[in-house]
């Protein structure tokens, strides 16, 4: 019965969706503010259908309703409740309705936040909002609907992909999709500007918060994800160039770039036409990359529901919303006004050339990740493009972002003098050169790209340390740090954060690896290590048996710790997952993988990497988003004093919105 | 170029995004890739075995393992991410008794022996492909790719790219079934 108001609930938000947009697009043109004002109203009730929707099927997978469809292919009885929980988004139709679910959220809060936005905009933001859910409404309802019955319930389900039980798969998901469908939002402020004629610096303040929402959201996405490839996979590695990784970096690339150019476009009144692009551009790589995940277009481990009827729909719906934006954008983005000429050494010189560099870095991974696809398409063969090609190309093209990274937030607006720049990064500079040199020598030699990665990853966090202290410094340093912008300090944290990643990424270049075969009791040496396996038992799970091993850590003859690696056998589907134990230290990980029994000696292969540094990949991660959300704070009090300043409030929708234009 | 020109711009680029991508779909109805090697036999092969001690592996023996009941030569590499998805698969034809071998592509003997120490190992016979040079007699385009060899010793059928669910209960099982008997 619920399950049947579900599919009714969300019947009933698609078509409030549709009021949503008419009313929207049409009472801005008219400027109709009680057609504005219900649009408004329409993307609350909006959401309200999609939430029941959404918890409809979530009750139905805890209950392990298998009368539903979806919950018989995806769910089974002794999954975990977390585990039934994810099971609602780790499928097509209950991702896709999660999507729809975060899109109307989304919406509903520019209906909530954004009263004190020009109602015009406000309205065409939602419009545009609804009429892109619209498309995904008719392709979850008309082609992969997650309330269908089936008219004999079974009693057990198939389960779920057992790789996908785990806590970091659970949350990967929903982070991801909270960026890639915030980044919608960004693109119907861009469409809205379009219709509007006029991207101004009020514009880029109100479209910059939800641009740092959903950038934070796929950092926290894309880093969980790879932490998740990493401890599961049990391979060592972090970042794999897979397409479906590509498909997840490619918005996270745009979406840096607009957070950077919205910057100029608030400061400079400039760089208009180009942020407008990269607003509709980030989102049409979101689309891109859910594209590229369902339709079995390229092979990839996360290709979990291919299927070239609902990827035919997605290319549609791409071509349709993206084709559409850029349409527009060819027609009115001539009308936007450029800007003036910039100094090539000054802030905004310095944004540009980020810009510059990080839409190229978009370019290579684009090509690499569609290259074979194009080959094979125009009978030239089947080739993969891995880990060398990126290393060749996006690498190269890192390393002078980051060099000009640390300088950037120091380069005043308009003019400034590259020496005096330099003078004040030279304690930096040194500090950076010595840490490079240090860990060579103490890793005795290595790739020679480590040492240069260590360099990159201190100058950006000495060079976010300089411009702190620059800021700060004064004869009441107490004051200057209250006063302090929260932006600018959310801005020098998040750099410092990628330096960290940048750190973790480089001692990567280290890693130490070893394979050997084991019978309880004896042992194996890795980086000044000695690891000893203890015993082999198995252990009964709720829906797994596992073989875990029980490994002892000691560093010269002194136990530091011991690690539990296992092999997980589910039956249902039957596959086996190695649950690797990692043993950190925050600075370095002893990574530990148990392999199969030799029939015929009873050992155990055990593979064990040492991984310096690696942790600081994911903390630095953490440390970007942490400054992201910083900078969010900042930005909230601003509007909250652009409120205080701003023409006479009545009620939360006036009734002639071009009043407040 | 004129302003309305470049604006245009990345509609064009979409269109040709767009048109490569329809083009895919439209011929992905049918993904599989010719060989001209079907109903051939298998090619010449003499390639090191990856278990130290083991006799080298050649196409004399894959047709002798064929002769015993159809076989499946898989080609892999512990680099290749499909194949770690399509790897249970494998298991699970070992487990009914099909009998594996595999070719082990462009790998580090290590980094492969240590890929089925944690997956599982299914195949009967590996041998060691290190720089390519048998798979370019196979006629493979990347891993992962299947082979399927008949009592004869002639290639069958040949799958590219991972084998799933779809795949394994649609053409391959029909397949060595109808081949066994």
């Amino acid at each position: 019965m619920l399950i049947e108001l579900g599919h009714y609930a969300l019947i009933l938000a698609s078509v409030l969706a549709l009021l949503q947009a008419g009313f929207g697009l049409w009472g801005a043109e008219r400027r109709d503010g009680f057609l504005m004002a219900f649009s408004g109203s329409a993307a609350l009730a909006q959401t309200g259908g999609c939430l029941i929707a959404f918890f409809a099927l979530m009750h139905a997978y805890i209950t392990s309703d298998f009368s539903v469809q979806n919950v018989w292919q995806n769910s089974h009885v002794d999954k975990p409740l977390l585990y039934k929980i994810s099971g609602v988004w780790g499928n097509h139709e209950g991702s896709m309705l999660l999507w729809i679910t975060v899109m109307a959220l989304f919406g509903a809060a520019v209906a909530l936040a954004g009263s004190r936005m020009p109602a015009t905009l406000r309205a065409r933001v939602l419009g545009i909002q609804a009429l892109i859910s619209l498309g995904f409404y008719a392709f979850v309802l008309l082609t992969s609907n997650p309330f269908a019955r089936l008219v004999q319930a079974p009693i057990e389900g198939r389960g779920l992909n057992p790789l996908l039980q785990d806590p970091g798969l659970a949350f990967h998901p929903p982070l991801l999709y909270l960026g890639y469908v915030g980044t919608s939002l960004t693109f119907s402020f861009a469409l809205a500007a379009l219709l509007e004629r006029r991207v101004d610096p009020a514009w880029a303040r109100w479209v910059r918060p939800w641009a740092l929402v959903s950038w934070i959201f796929l950092t926290l996405g894309i880093a969980l994800g790879s932490w998740w490839a990493y401890y599961e996979l049990g391979w060592g590695g972090w970042w794999f160039w897979d397409p479906v990784e590509n498909a997840s970096l490619m918005p996270w690339l745009a979406a840096t770039a607009l957070l950077h150019s919205a910057i100029v476009v608030e400061k400079r009144d400039s760089l208009k036409r180009w942020t407008v692009l990269l607003a509709i551009i980030t989102f049409a790589f979101s689309i891109l990359g859910t594209f590229l995940v369902r339709s079995g277009v390229i092979t990839s481990v996360h290709a979990f529901a291919t299927d070239p009827e609902r990827g035919a729909f997605i290319l549609l719906l791409l071509a349709l919303i993206v084709g559409g934006a850029l349409t527009l954008y060819a027609l009115r983005a001539g009308s936007l006004g450029g800007g003036g000429l910039f100094a090539p050494i000054s802030r905004e010189g310095a944004l540009i050339l980020n810009n510059v560099l990080l839409a190229v870095a978009l370019v290579t991974v684009l090509l690499g990740t569609l290259y074979p696809m194009f080959l094979e398409a125009m009978g030239l063969g089947t080739v993969t493009v891995g880990t060398p090609y990126y290393k060749a190309t996006f690498v190269p093209l890192l390393i002078p972002l980051v060099l000009v990274m640390a300088a950037g937030p120091l380069i005043p607006w308009k003019r400034a003098d590259a020496f005096s720049i330099l003078m004040r990064l030279r304690v930096a500079a040194v500090l950076a050169l010595a840490a490079a040199g240090a860990a060579y020598a103490w890793a005795e030699g290595g790739p020679l790209l480590a040492p240069i990665g260590i360099f990159c990853g201190c100058w950006l966090i000495f060079g976010a340390a300089t411009d702190l202290v620059d800021r700060v410094r004064g004869p009441n340093p107490w004051a200057r740090w209250r006063g302090l912008p929260r932006s600018a300090l959310g801005a020098v944290i998040a750099h410092a954060g990628l330096g960290m990643s940048i750190l973790g990424m480089s001692g990567d270049l280290w890693q130490q690896e070893s394979i050997r075969a084991l019978s309880p009791g004896q042992s194996m040496p890795l980086a000044g290590f000695e690891l000893t396996l203890e015993k082999v038992e198995p252990v009964q799970g709720p829906n797994f048996i596992a073989e875990r091993a029980t490994v002892v850590i000691r560093r010269n003859g002194e136990i530091i710790g011991t690690a539990t690696p296992s092999r997980r056998k589910f039956t249902r589907p039957p596959m086996t997952t190695s649950e690797t134990a990692i043993r950190t230290n925050g600075l370095r990980d002893l990574y530990l993988a148990l392999g199969d029994r030799d029939g015929q000696t009873g050992a155990y292969a055990l593979r064990v990497y040492y991984n310096p540094l690696v942790p600081l990949i994911w903390g630095g991660a953490m440390v970007m988003a942490l400054g992201g959300g910083i900078s969010l704070a900042d930005r909230r009090l601003r509007l909250g004093v652009a409120q205080r300043i701003a023409a006479p409030k009545r009620a939360p929708a006036p009734k002639h919105a071009g009043a407040s234009v | 170029m004129s302003r309305w020109g470049l604006a245009a711009l990345p509609l064009l680029l979409l269109a040709g995004l767009l048109g490569a991508f329809g083009l895919r779909l439209l011929d992905g109805a049918d993904r599989a890739l010719p060989s001209t090697l079907i109903d051939r036999p298998v090619p010449a092969t003499a390639l090191p075995s990856l278990r130290a001690g083991d006799a080298p592996l050649t196409d004399a023996e894959i047709k002798a393992l064929a002769a015993q009941g159809p076989l499946l030569v898989n080609v892999f590499a512990s680099w290749c991410v499909p194949c770690r998805a399509e790897h249970p698969f494998l298991m699970d034809l070992k487990r009914e008794g099909v009998t594996l071998v595999g070719l082990n592509q462009r790998d580090k003997p290590e980094n492969a022996k240590a890929f089925l120490a944690a997956l599982g190992d299914p195949f009967a016979r590996i041998g060691v492909d290190a720089n390519g040079a048998a798979s370019l007699e196979w006629g493979v385009y990347g891993v992962p790719e299947t082979f399927v060899i008949d009592r004869a010793g002639k290639i069958r059928y040949r799958h590219v790219g991972a084998i799933d669910k779809d795949v394994l209960d649609k053409i391959l099982r029909p397949l060595l079934k109808s081949l066994a008997s």
